[in-house]
């Protein structure tokens, strides 16, 4: 009983600080695509490169670690405003098939220089001790990282309800999600409101790489292998809807946990049947509408 | 009054290109006597990449996991040889058949699905596919593959030989003939009706067209032509492996259709030989510089030259006799 | 006489929208009935609950006499009900022929062949030159619909419907949009169909409903308000209240019926 008590803590804290990761990466991407409808398989990248940056800088310039994810967060953020000026102005009226195909292309571009810049291997994470402890939770030896995950990703999510919620700038979003047209013609400068919301997207997702080093490990394909995930997370929330996200990515997180805990054989196969068994009970009427033809 | 020149009803009249075109396939087996091996694998994957034009650019199926197609083929193929049924055509129809039926099984949830959501279905069955393949030791030998698969003489005279000489005119004489049906097919009053779904589809259904079982047709016939692919490419490399039901393979085989040009019946024909044989140079690299080449060519394609090489030729075509053509 | 295509207490709403609101009307073979109403009276609304692309909440469809309320609209198409749309709703990528061959072939039940090439299908292509003749489109039949001006689209919609050999027509508002000029023919081309066949339209010009109507229901908020004789309805006081303040058409069709 013992064991099965541990057991479940175990999935418990693996799983929520999993899911927790995800949610970071993808929320941006929740966000993005419910604002202009814009399918990126690059998002990845943005995750990608926000880990890299910060578990370099801690290795190799001794940055402190709150110091090197910040820096990381604030450097990816910048960068997307830039590449969404580039080529993802271009993308708005395109087909989701050429959305998609570009944005692969770019996660390409994105693998091969992280893997020139990097190398092939995968990076070791390096928390600090104060992270790296073991404590003791609802009786099993649980690292305090992985409560720190769950807790910053509690925080978060408070932050982004507090900010879409019940911050003027959210209700314009809110209203651009629902109805661009009509926020344009109230007077919401959109294309700027997108921008910021692109790069606060990215920065998240640089936030979940950085600090998901340990829990998902950094390499150069990382942002093709997570991908799948991100798009679950996606598909299954629905246009520009946040607060399901985080209800998704936790799910996710916790069945993958949960899975891989009892029966190992299986891997990840659980979460693609789940995937599957969604797809299949919602059909078309995803609460995700596809870009009208 | 009955003097059609529009380009579609047209479409099964042959170009003069298109003579060039398989001639040249022909003097490949004269000209690269030992370099058949990879000229056999670039005509599976060219006939592959046909399978994908049918669905992708003539039905609007967006799929990104037609690699389920090619690897169900390919490990039917496999698994019937070494069952003993050594007849390789047959063998090819047969598990080409298989995939076709998996097809009308994944159908209904593909078809009734559009934009994202069918690029994450058909995404998600080719994974499901490729970790139950992985999993499943006792069937697919997992990492290791099917090996040692042994094939009676094609028409009970062409042995295989080594230097794949039989292999390759075996290819070509499938890509030919699945090729010819395909733009049959297309030039038919049901192909006709592929346009109509992919231009409107509502109106389609105002007309009284059964839009779903007309989709669920071509993507049917699709997964035949490709699972077909899957078998050719098991029968000739006398291995199959898990890669065949990779996303990896059906990223490729997507690129290769968009490098050629989507809708445009050779773009596939076209895409998989440059494809195939700038990763070919490209391997002497690192493997993931090709990354850039590949990723390169996606944007390149998508942001400057939508219809892929065909699409550059016909413009320059159009350009320099200047004035109406047709589109073959 | 029974009737080819029958409403029964249709409703239907969209949230807080009752956008129709038990709905009951009666199609004839032959009939020549004018669906007319303010905007937002209901009538598209109305079109996709017959048509098919909508589920009623409530009410049924009958077309000859069997219920056909769970039918999709292509099933529905092939028991002979047929649509036109207000914005043209072509295959603008296609040919006029080509147009016009998709539904021949449909019809004739060749949608599913294979392996025969679509030139080389007389009876088809034979069939949908002869339609377009007599819809004075035959000069244009390869020329692809982006290229064609609006009026001869506009007709080229009717050419599809009429080539699914409907028994019953649903022509919605079918000189919308087309020049003044045009519309002449337009209308031309809808007296000369055959007499058997049961037309409704949906219609905004009074001139238009004049000249085509034997009978006239008027829709308004989702129900009907009047049916019966042209003249009738638009001598009626309140038909006149209801389009009193909107266009100045009406006022004028109220103050012509009167003269």
């Amino acid at each position: 009983m013992a064991e099965f008590t541990s057991g479940l803590t175990f999935i418990g804290i693996y799983g929520l600080s999993y899911g927790t990761i995800l949610f970071l990466i993808s929320v941006g991407l929740v966000l993005t695509m419910g604002l202009v409808r814009v399918v990126n398989m690059a998002h990845g990248v943005f995750a990608a490169v926000g880990g890299y940056a910060a578990v370099e800088l801690v290795n190799m310039s001794g940055v402190p670690f709150a110091l090197a994810v910040t820096i990381a967060v604030i450097a990816v953020a910048a960068a997307s405003l830039v590449v969404e000026r580039i080529f993802f102005r271009k993308l708005y009226g395109a087909s989701e098939l050429e959305q998609a195909l570009l944005t692969i292309g770019l996660a390409f571009i994105g693998i091969a220089a992280l893997n020139l810049t990097f190398g092939p291997d995968v990076v070791g994470a390096m928390l600090p001790n104060a992270l790296a402890r073991n404590v003791q939770f609802v009786g099993r030896s649980v690292q305090v990282y992985r409560l720190f995950v769950i807790v910053l990703g509690l925080v978060i999510m408070l932050l982004l309800w507090y900010v879409f919620d019940r911050t003027s700038f959210g209700a314009r979003l809110r209203a651009s999600v629902d109805n661009r047209g009509m926020a344009e013609a109230v007077g919401i400068n959109v294309t700027h409101l997108f921008s910021l919301a692109f790069a606060i997207g990215s920065g998240l997702a640089a936030l979940g790489g950085a600090i998901g080093a340990a829990i998902l490990p950094l390499e150069p394909m990382y942002p093709m292998k997570y991908l799948i995930l991100i798009l679950m997370v996606v598909v299954m929330s629905g246009r520009g809807n946040m607060k399901l996200s985080a209800g998704v990515s936790i799910f996710l997180g916790l069945i993958d946990t949960a899975g891989r805990y009892f029966y190992p054989e299986i891997g990840s196969f659980l979460i693609f049947v789940v995937l599957l068994l969604y797809l299949i009970v919602r059909g078309n009427q995803l609460l995700y509408a596809p870009v009208a033809k | 009054m009955n003097q059609l020149f529009s380009p579609l009803l047209r479409r099964h009249r042959p170009q003069p290109f298109e003579v060039v075109y398989w001639l040249v396939l022909v003097a490949v087996f004269f000209l690269f006597p030992r370099n058949l091996a990879l000229a056999t694998s670039i005509l599976v994957m060219a006939l592959f990449a046909l399978s994908l034009d049918l669905a992708l650019g003539f039905s609007g199926i967006v799929s990104f996991g037609h690699a389920v197609f090619f690897g169900i083929g390919a490990y039917a193929a496999g698994l019937l040889a070494l069952a003993g049924y050594a007849e390789p055509i047959s063998g090819a129809i047969v598990a080409g058949l298989v995939a076709g039926f998996v097809a009308l099984a994944m159908g209904p949830v593909v078809i009734r699905a559009s934009g994202l959501p069918q690029i994450m279905v058909t995404l998600a069955f080719a994974v499901i596919a490729y970790e139950f393949a992985n999993k499943a030791v006792w069937l697919t030998k997992g990492d290791d593959g099917l090996g040692g698969i042994k094939l009676m003489p094609l028409f009970g005279m062409f042995e295989w030989t080594a230097l794949s000489q039989t292999a390759y005119w075996y290819s070509l004489g499938w890509l030919f003939v699945l090729f010819m049906v395909i733009r049959t097919v297309l030039a038919s009053p049901f192909g006709l009706t592929l346009q109509g779904c992919r231009e409107n589809t509502e109106r389609m259904r105002f007309i009284g067209t059964p839009v779903l079982g007309r989709l669920m047709g071509a993507y049917a016939l699709s997964a035949f032509v490709a699972g077909v692919a899957g078998a050719i490419s098991c029968q000739t490399s006398k291995f199959v492996g898990l890669d065949t039901l990779s996303v990896d393979r059906s990223i490729d085989v997507l690129v290769m259709l968009i490098l050629g040009g989507v809708g445009r019946l050779y773009g596939g024909l076209v895409g998989a030989p440059v494809y195939m044989l700038v990763r070919q140079i490209a391997a002497e690299w690192n493997p993931f510089h090709w990354m850039f080449v590949v990723g390169g060519l996606l944007v390149f394609v998508v942001m400057l030259a939508r219809g892929g090489i065909i699409g550059v030729l016909e413009a320059i075509r159009i350009g320099v006799s200047g004035g109406r053509s047709r589109k073959s | 006489m029974s009737s080819i295509l029958e409403a029964r207490g249709l409703t239907k709403r969209f949230g807080a929208l009752q956008a129709t609101d038990g709905v009951s009307l009666q199609v004839r073979a032959g009939a020549r009935l004018a669906l007319i109403g303010p905007n937002g009276a209901g009538k598209s609304t109305l079109v996709g609950l017959l048509t098919g692309q909508l589920r009623p909440d409530a009410g049924s469809v009958l077309l000859n006499g069997r219920d056909v309320t769970r039918d999709g609209a292509a099933s529905r198409a092939r028991q002979g009900l047929i649509r036109t749309f207000q914005i043209n709703n072509l295959f603008r990528g296609l040919t006029v022929l080509e147009n016009v061959f998709l539904a021949v072939s449909e019809r004739l039940g060749m949608g599913g062949v294979l392996f025969r090439p679509a030139d080389r299908c007389h009876e088809v292509i034979d069939e949908a030159c002869h339609l377009l003749d007599e819809l004075g489109l035959g000069g244009v039949i390869h020329q692809s619909v982006a290229q064609l001006p609006y009026g001869q689209q506009r007709l080229l919609e009717i050419a599809i419907a009429l080539s699914l050999n409907p028994k019953v027509l649903l022509l919605d508002e079918p000189a919308a949009g087309v020049p003044s000029a045009e519309v002449a023919r337009v209308m031309d081309m809808i007296e000369a169909l055959p007499s058997d066949l049961a037309i409704v339209m949906i219609e905004h010009d009074m001139h238009v409903v004049r000249r085509f109507a034997a009978e006239v229901t008027v829709l308004v908020a989702g129900s009907v308000l009047l049916s019966g004789k042209p003249h009738e309805v638009m001598a009626s006081e309140e038909v006149r209240r209801v389009y009193l303040g909107g266009a100045g058409e009406a006022r004028a069709a109220g103050e012509a019926g009167h003269a």
